[in-house]
């Protein structure tokens, strides 16, 4: 298994919501920089957090674990988590997961700010 | 170049994976022994679906003074998935054997006190998710003790492999919660998945102690879930195993009749 070939970068859209750009692949490998970004976004005061999963090229089943973890931290600390960018395939492995009942899924980083700012 | 163009002509290294997406579980073979009682017709379920608190627990064991590559211990435990289990808990892999979208069924006796075995008869399975040649994890069904995912995989650590069981996971509605805290639940999964591992140690001639970590991940439950008692597959391998009786006369009665 190959270590971790990810990056993982945060931006702020606003002061509530950051979006995590992820680019590459999501194992188990990945956690420690999934972790660290969401802390970061965190910590920038924001309570809407964006996954940017258009650079996402490779996801085990390790990697859908992370996400859950980031989504319950995430809902723990009353955050709202969504996604945009997703592939046909990975957003099939949200609905197999029943990932997509928890997790908003956009299209575009346009299309989940609308859906923030209401 | 379109968008759409570009998204055929992407093939992920991990597409062959994963399941296909099913709205309910179908299953065409039931391998010989297993009762197929709480399978077909359930919906997968994640830990997002179940009811109680969240647990992360894993365990691992370092397959010491043995050479052999995480490949081969994780392809040796797809081929002899139910040689590693404790002898009250009986798996069944369908004909395929585990791979992804394929069901294993399981029969086994849950707790009703910590510490003693198992009594309560339970039918259940679970779906395999993901498998690739170093890992695979199972997805449960509606009505399985646990809605969550158990990851089966072994890796290199500072030049040794280790195999590893980890579980995502939470009780699926307040019957499991209450049996996972209070009537012995938590003890009997850690146990189960301290024996897999020695077995799967001893099989490649190794010893180790199975090393166990566990993280509440959410100490709330989702009481909008407790309507997942309807599907609590204990109550109904219970009820199935109580009918029993019924289900011979009925059918000495079918046999009779049509005898003339």
């Amino acid at each position: 298994m190959s270590k971790a070939n990810v990056t993982v970068t945060v931006r702020k859209a606003n002061d509530s919501i950051s979006i995590v750009d992820i680019r590459g692949e999501i194992s188990a490998f990945a956690e420690n920089a999934l972790m660290d970004a969401y802390t970061q976004a965190t910590s920038a005061g924001a309570s809407v957090i964006i996954l940017n999963l258009s650079g996402l090229e490779y996801m085990n089943s390790s990697g859908i674990g992370l996400l859950v973890t980031l989504l319950i931290r995430a809902n723990r600390q009353k955050q709202r988590l969504l996604t945009y960018g997703l592939s046909e395939h990975y957003q099939k492995i949200f609905e197999l997961t029943r990932l997509n009942e928890a997790i908003g899924i956009y299209k575009t980083e346009a299309e989940a700010l609308a859906e923030v700012r209401g | 170049m379109s968008d759409h163009t570009v998204e055929h002509q992407i093939q992920y290294r991990d597409a062959d994976n994963w399941a296909r997406p099913v709205s309910r579980l179908t299953v065409s073979d039931v391998p010989s022994g297993a009762v197929n009682l709480n399978m077909c017709g359930h919906q997968v379920v994640g830990p997002l679906q179940g009811f109680g608190q969240i647990w992360l627990r894993t365990y691992r064991i370092r397959l010491g003074g043995v050479k052999v590559t995480p490949a081969e211990v994780v392809k040796d435990w797809k081929e002899n998935l139910a040689k590693f289990q404790p002898p009250n808990n009986h798996f069944y892999p369908s004909l395929t054997g585990v791979k992804p979208g394929e069901v294993v069924f399981i029969d086994t006796r849950l707790p009703i006190l910590p510490g003693l075995p198992g009594i309560l008869p339970l039918a259940a399975g679970v779906m395999v998710l993901y498998a690739d040649d170093e890992m695979f994890t199972v997805m449960t069904p509606e009505g399985h003790p646990l809605a969550g995912w158990i990851t089966f995989s072994a890796h290199e650590e500072d030049g040794c492999t280790v195999a590893q069981v980890q579980g995502l996971c939470r009780p699926s509605d307040p019957i499991y919660e209450f049996g996972y805290r209070f009537m012995g639940g938590e003890l009997a999964e850690d146990n189960t998945w301290f024996y897999v591992l020695e077995s799967l140690a001893a099989r490649w001639g190794a010893k180790g102690l199975v090393q166990f970590e566990k993280s509440l991940l959410d100490p709330n439950v989702q009481w909008s879930q407790w309507k997942n008692i309807w599907s609590n597959s204990a109550i109904r391998t219970t009820l199935y195993v109580l009918a029993a009786p019924l289900r011979w006369v009925r059918h000495l009665f079918k046999q009779r009749l049509a005898s003339g």
